[in-house]
């Protein structure tokens, strides 16, 4: 006898999609300059969800000067009233939690559990959180008195549209600077009835400006004579990009980026406990996440039960519609990841990985990714070297402590690591030899406004988050 | 000329200071060093990009050791070079006087506040961490805490205006929180800087915790600024047309840049320079019984 799991779909109705969006600019939503627009289509399904503004650079242009002449006003205000405006926002967030989860499922194909569970509770106390900072800034360390940048430029992924809106938007705001914010190519939606919010919490025209388009106007914005501030979250090809752009210039930069984060399981972990991190590192929002722990590192004596109990496990997760409350795994976020997923597994068996997943059925239409993990992995392997970006796991092994850190460290990322042991001097001795921004020791991909996160080496520069995260956006 | 009668003074022959050794150039090559009114110094090393590269090499040598010393060690270290400078102060007054053409008592209160930045920089060694971290209150049963950590390999070049307080105020920062360095010293006055490696050399620091170079800034910062094992780049002592094309090098690899700004390096340093070749690093840990 086996026991089914009903559909239990999230309502859509409670979102309600307009057919075509403008730019938001200046506190109005207006066309772009050129009349250019594109489709954004939900990736489990491929339908077209709306329509929205292809910004030109003479709308970033546009946008940049609306900033600019909103900064006098903005950066003037007492920092209490700035709070005012933010704890607003973030309550709005809160009220509106319930659509802006089900409206970031659809446009980004991620399980409705993790919108709703994950990402709207972090977006709304995010702003709580820098709320509070903007009438305390000279308590924060950075001497007395510390002045905002001027306008920012923020460039976001589709990853968690949102909650890196919240991440980019929340502390420039705190710190009395305007932005700028160009929100992914497939994932605008969100963006734009964020500005519904600021609408809503009375906001100052010009304060905030969002500008959907594709890296070309990603590209006008960093690139913009006018801006004192970039901040980047996405690949570190194009945090590269960016880098040279604003070398001779005075702009200060900010840049999260990718990463290939080892998970380490030491042979006197709690194996269950270890079996749900490894799952939660590497297939929460389908493994596209920059600090997913895409390599496992299991210590060769405890490598076969492990593993036994993670495909055990991994027989469990449940693919398929994003809206309904018992998937695990949603939709890849557009074709061409699924292409880049699908192109680095393929590698990984041309290179002689042993690729295993468990038979689940995927969805006819809409982009899909199987789980899946790769055993018998070398570190000369692509997989073991690139970012996949994916629901796909890398199984390497060691013997020593020694080996494990040696073989975390082998890689020109340092986003985030995992350590798993019940040993507490081992995990303190292994967490000071990772090259890593952020360790979560027995858990995985934990996430606080409190906590500063961002990498080390090609996984970019500044954090955000906690009172670091003041420092990207302050004269200081 | 020196008079026939009378005792021939010895010259120094200035070198490298690589892997806490002494070599000359691999290049074989020097440059004539001359005082503020071209009276001929000394032949230094001109140094190459060969040079640059063996330097980087034992910088990163001596990481592992110099990061994973205690607070305290550092600290004494650094504490230990302004004791063996402050011995040693008539010559680096003379050799800062030379150098510079200055007054023996301007020279004198050049050096006399590197002694103290020595000094000054000793101290934060364990107290950077204290005010660089932070206990996170998290909204859950987790132990949050993020600490500084030093990025690794830094390339510091040199300010050119100020040959030893300059040289000095960037070298320190950088190495007190576990960096090593690989410095560029100022093109047209690199002998303070090749003096300062051998009151390093006899301060407990290990060897290729600091590494200094003499030779033509440009020359020796490219490979640098591109070196794929070279994690930030301090270009304090680059003019702003090579600081940009240094900067763009830099992208390749990601490094944390330090762009100029206009130096005042009598002034009270700040914490500036100091947080700026760390990392934050976030542990997490979760409560429970």
């Amino acid at each position: 006898m086996t026991f089914d799991y009903a559909p239990a779909p999230e309502s859509r109705a409670v979102v309600d999609i307009a057919p075509s969006y403008g730019l938001f600019l200046d506190g109005e939503f207006v066309p772009a300059s050129d009349g250019k627009v594109f489709k954004t289509v939900s990736p489990s399904t491929e339908e077209v969800l709306s329509e929205v503004a292809q910004a030109s650079a003479e709308d970033v242009d546009r946008a940049v000067k609306a900033a600019r002449k909103a900064f006098e006003k903005w950066s003037a205000l007492p920092g209490a009233e700035r709070a005012k405006y933010l704890f607003r926002i973030a309550r709005i967030i809160q009220e509106r939690s319930r659509e802006l989860a089900v409206l970031e499922s659809l446009d980004n194909g991620k399980p409705i559990r993790e919108s709703r569970d994950a990402d709207l509770p972090l977006v709304a106390a995010h702003f709580f959180y820098y709320a509070g900072w903007a009438d305390k800034l000279d308590h924060a360390g950075y001497g007395a008195n510390p002045r905002p940048l001027g306008v920012a430029g923020q460039v976001i992924p589709w990853n968690f549209p949102l909650l890196m809106l919240a991440w980019k938007i929340a502390p420039a705001l705190a710190t009395g600077n305007t932005v700028v914010l160009k929100p992914a190519e497939t994932t605008p939606l969100s963006a734009l009835f964020f500005a519904d919010i600021c609408r809503q919490a009375g906001l100052p025209k010009g304060v905030v400006n969002i500008l959907t388009g594709d890296g070309s106007t990603g590209a006008a914005l960093v690139g913009h004579p006018d801006i004192d501030k970039v901040a980047f979250t996405g690949s570190t090809e194009v945090g590269k990009a960016i880098a040279r752009t604003v070398a001779g210039t005075d702009k200060k930069v900010t840049l999260e980026l990718g990463g290939k984060a080892a998970n380490i399981v030491f042979d006197d972990a709690p194996l269950d406990q270890a079996v749900e991190g490894i799952v939660n590192g590497i297939f929460f929002n389908q493994g596209q996440v920059c600090c997913a722990g895409s390599r496992l590192l299991v210590q060769e004596s405890v490598a076969e039960e492990l593993l036994d109990a993670l495909k055990r496990r991994m027989r469990t997760l449940r693919v398929g519609d994003p809206l309904d409350k018992n998937t695990d795994i949603g939709a890849i976020n557009s074709a061409e990841q699924l292409a880049r997923i699908t192109a680095l597994a393929e590698a990984g068996e041309a290179e002689g990985a042993e690729r295993w997943s468990p038979s689940c059925e995927l969805p006819d239409s809409g982009y899909w990714f199987a789980p899946t993990l790769f055993t018998g992995v070398t570190q000369a392997h692509r997989i073991a070297r690139e970012e996949i970006f994916g629901p796909v796991l890398s199984v390497l092994t060691f013997r020593t402590p020694a080996e494990a850190v040696e073989k975390a460290n082998n890689t020109p990322y340092g986003l985030s690591a995992g350590i798993w042991t019940e040993k507490g001097s081992r995990m303190l001795w292994t967490a000071d030899r990772l090259r890593a921004g952020v360790i979560w020791s027995n858990t995985f991909n934990k996430f606080d406004p409190a906590s500063p996160f961002g990498g080390y080496k090609e996984s970019g520069y500044g954090r955000e988050g906690g009172r670091h995260g003041l420092e990207a956006y302050l004269n200081v | 000329m020196s008079e026939l009668t009378g005792r021939l003074a010895v010259f120094k022959t200035y070198k490298l200071y690589v892997g806490g050794k002494f070599p000359r150039s691999e290049s074989g090559r020097v440059y004539e060093v001359t005082d503020s009114k071209g009276t001929w110094l000394a032949n230094a090393p001109l140094a190459s990009r060969k040079d640059a590269r063996d330097a980087v090499v034992a910088a990163r040598k001596a990481f592992g050791g110099w990061s994973g010393a205690t607070a305290y060690n550092r600290g004494q270290i650094l504490y230990r070079v302004a004791e063996m400078l402050e011995g040693r102060r008539d010559q680096f007054v003379a050799e800062v006087a030379a150098a510079e053409g200055l007054s023996k008592a301007k020279a004198a209160a050049q050096v006399d506040a590197a002694i103290d930045r020595w000094v000054w920089y000793a101290g934060w060694s364990d107290k950077v961490a204290q005010i660089a971290g932070a206990a996170n209150p998290v909204a859950g049963p987790y132990f949050n805490l993020s600490s500084p950590e030093p990025t690794g390999v830094v390339a510091v070049l040199a300010p050119q205006d100020s040959s030893f307080l300059g040289l000095v105020s960037v070298i320190a920062p950088a190495i007190v929180t576990g960096n090593t360095a690989v410095v560029v010293a100022a093109e047209d006055a690199p002998l303070p800087a090749l003096s300062l490696a051998e009151v390093l050399a006899t301060s407990d620091l290990p060897g290729g915790v600091v590494n200094l170079l003499s030779g033509r800034t440009a020359e020796l910062a490219a490979p640098l600024a591109a070196h794929q094992d070279v994690n930030a780049i301090d270009l304090a002592g680059a003019d702003a047309d090579l600081a940009k094309d240094l900067e763009i090098a830099a992208a390749d690899n990601l490094k944390r840049v330090l762009r100029p700004t206009p130096p005042n390096w009598s002034a009270d340093p700040g914490t500036g320079r100091l947080l700026t070749f760390l990392e934050t690093k976030t542990v997490w840990h979760p409560k429970g019984t």
